[in-house]
């Protein structure tokens, strides 16, 4: 079963096909032209305006940077925005599971609707996202008129922002997950019942190891997404600076006061928070390259 | 699907019944709830909201936006796909991150470095007034923001595929005689097509509800530089409820669409690889 997705890690080259003939001595035409395409357009459109970000940041001084990306209403809207990621991506990593296991699991009627389902995340714009589930959960909303006279108030308060990112991840979890877990071989778990081993002690001890890295990749990938995540949070996070103002929206607004200063830092702030994220994956990729490999 | 260890029946029940109420909880009620808000106070209303002379020029900038962005990472997602998977080089790996590097920045970031650039007070931006050229809070900024932002989709796609397909038919063509772009057009398109086909279609869907880059470059101008889903911001923010959600569901359509075909794209896929000895 190829399952494919775009959270899906991409691979190196397969170390099966023999290594040939490097670059231009190929008799595949087109090195160059394609090289020199994906080059000049990945600096046009990706490098050199992201590099504009630190050329600013190094230009302010580092007494002003930190002034700027590490003010209390900055390391407020970090906390909030890290905070409701990380919550949001442990829930994901524990459903996105449960949906991998069952689509991959079980048969029952509905089911390839329910594998169409979980990619909605990724088709649904981001706005459409927001506005829906503010509507689900506002005071009067289909769930909210349930749950606020139980005291519990969802949107407009970190709790909805946390919903919002639990829509927007669950697709990376479960793309990860599912093409790792269709590959289990059989043997070993019917190996591990024959010798008497219950289900859970299987789960736990034979299939879990083996979909770690690929947990691990999907948790990484559904909070780095969250962490920068605008469009669905905005109208359901109640936006109130140093309670539920994510880092995001702190960009934005500074920018509308012409403030870039104190857009750029926070925008640095965030981008090497990504970029540990990002190597963070590529390590647990690699790892489990290794495992798998050796 | 292999003969595993059974699950006993109430186990498997409870576990589908979980996974399918988590789903419903929280995929499929937002959707339902755009239509069921669109349509809350009658088709009538409903169509004008969408008929507005505002929605229909979002609808055209979108668009127009789509149409400019998605063909150009498609010949760039070729490019780098044939660079990366057709030839061995050194720095492939380094590469191939880079191109991902936008996943992984927030929208609202890849709104700001074009601002940063183009911008009022931006390293172009004296030179681009003296020529009088705008690309922020215009059409041409809000392209570049959703270039940005859909730049991985297609590359990401062919890469793995072109590199898992090799570099034998491409070489049995051109002993045969073929040129490189006979070549390309004959023997790779067709191998490729499928996986270029999924990245087209994610690639477009995101083009077409990109929020937050596109909301930080394009000024907001009603009319004139507001896209589908800034429509629906602007028109939510003023309490036009029922409007916001028809836009919305406009938009909600497209992405029902990108489900189905995707499906449709990775059923021929599987089989496709099925029926090559998979």
């Amino acid at each position: 079963m190829a399952t494919r997705a775009p959270g899906r890690p991409l691979h190196g080259p397969d170390p099966a096909t023999p290594d040939r003939s490097v670059g231009a001595a190929s008799v595949i035409p087109g090195f160059g032209l394609t090289m020199g395409l994906t080059i000049a357009w990945l600096s046009l459109i990706v490098l050199i305006p992201l590099s504009s970000i630190f050329l600013r940041a190094a230009g302010m001084g580092w007494a002003d940077f930190v002034a700027a990306g590490f003010s209390p209403r900055a390391i407020a809207a970090y906390k909030v925005s890290f905070g409701t990621a990380l919550i949001a991506a442990l829930v994901n990593a524990l459903f996105g599971l449960l949906t991998a296991w069952v689509l991959v699991r079980y048969d029952f009627p509905g089911r390839r609707i329910v594998g169409a389902l979980v990619d909605l995340p990724f088709a649904l714009p981001a706005a459409v996202a927001g506005i829906a589930l503010t509507a689900i959960y506002a005071g009067n909303g289909w769930v909210g008129q349930y749950l606020e006279p139980l005291g519990f108030k969802v949107a407009y308060t970190p709790v909805g922002i946390t919903v919002a990112l639990i829509f927007i991840g669950l697709p990376f979890v479960v793309r990860s997950v599912e093409p790792v877990l269709a590959d289990l071989s059989a043997e070993v778990e019917e190996a591990a019942l024959s010798l008497g081993a219950r289900p859970w002690q299987v789960f736990a001890r034979v299939i879990l190891p083996a979909i770690l890295p690929a947990l691990l990749t999907g948790f990484a990938l559904a909070f780095a997404r969250g962490v920068g995540e605008y469009g669905s949070v905005i109208f359901i996070a109640g936006n109130m600076p140093f309670t539920s103002e994510i880092a995001p929206l702190l960009i934005v607004t500074q920018l509308e006061q012409y403030d870039y200063a104190a857009a750029t830092a926070i925008a640095a702030v965030m981008l090497i928070a990504s970029f540990a994220l990002l190597l963070a994956i590529n390590l647990v990729q690699a790892w489990s390259r290794r495992r798998v490999d050796g | 699907m292999t003969a595993r260890p059974a699950t006993s029946g109430a186990a498997r029940f409870a576990l589908i019944a979980l996974a399918i109420g988590f789903l419903a909880l929280f995929l499929l009620l937002p959707l339902v709830a755009v239509f069921a808000e669109a349509l809350a106070k009658g088709f009538g209303a409903y169509a004008a909201a969408i008929a507005e002379p505002d929605a229909l020029a979002a609808i055209r900038l979108t668009l127009l936006v789509a149409a400019i962005a998605v063909p150009l990472n498609i010949v760039f997602g070729i490019a780098a796909a044939w660079a990366i998977a057709k030839f061995d080089f050194p720095g492939k790996t380094v590469l191939t991150s880079f191109i991902d590097l936008p996943f992984s920045v927030s929208p609202v970031v890849a709104g700001l470095i074009y601002v940063l650039l183009f911008g009022a007070h931006g390293w172009f931006g004296p030179w681009l007034r003296v020529h009088d050229i705008q690309i922020i809070f215009a059409v041409p900024g809000i392209v570049l923001a959703t270039v940005f932002v859909t730049f991985p989709f297609v590359a990401r796609e062919l890469i793995p595929l072109m590199s898992e397909q090799g570099r034998d038919d491409e070489e049995a063509a051109l002993s045969l005689g073929a040129s490189g772009f006979q070549t390309f057009w004959r023997v790779t398109l067709p191998n490729i097509r499928w996986g270029l086909l999924y990245g087209v279609l994610l690639c477009n869907a995101r083009a077409m509800g990109e929020f937050g880059a596109v909301s930080v470059v394009s000024g907001h101008l009603r009319g004139q530089t507001n896209t589908m889903p800034l429509h629906v911001e602007i028109l939510y923010n003023e309490y036009n409820f029922v409007a916001a959600f028809a836009v919305a569901s406009l938009l909600a359509l497209l992405a029902l669409v990108t489900l189905i075909l995707k499906s449709i794209v990775e059923w021929r896929f599987d089989y496709q690889r099925g029926g090559a000895g998979h």
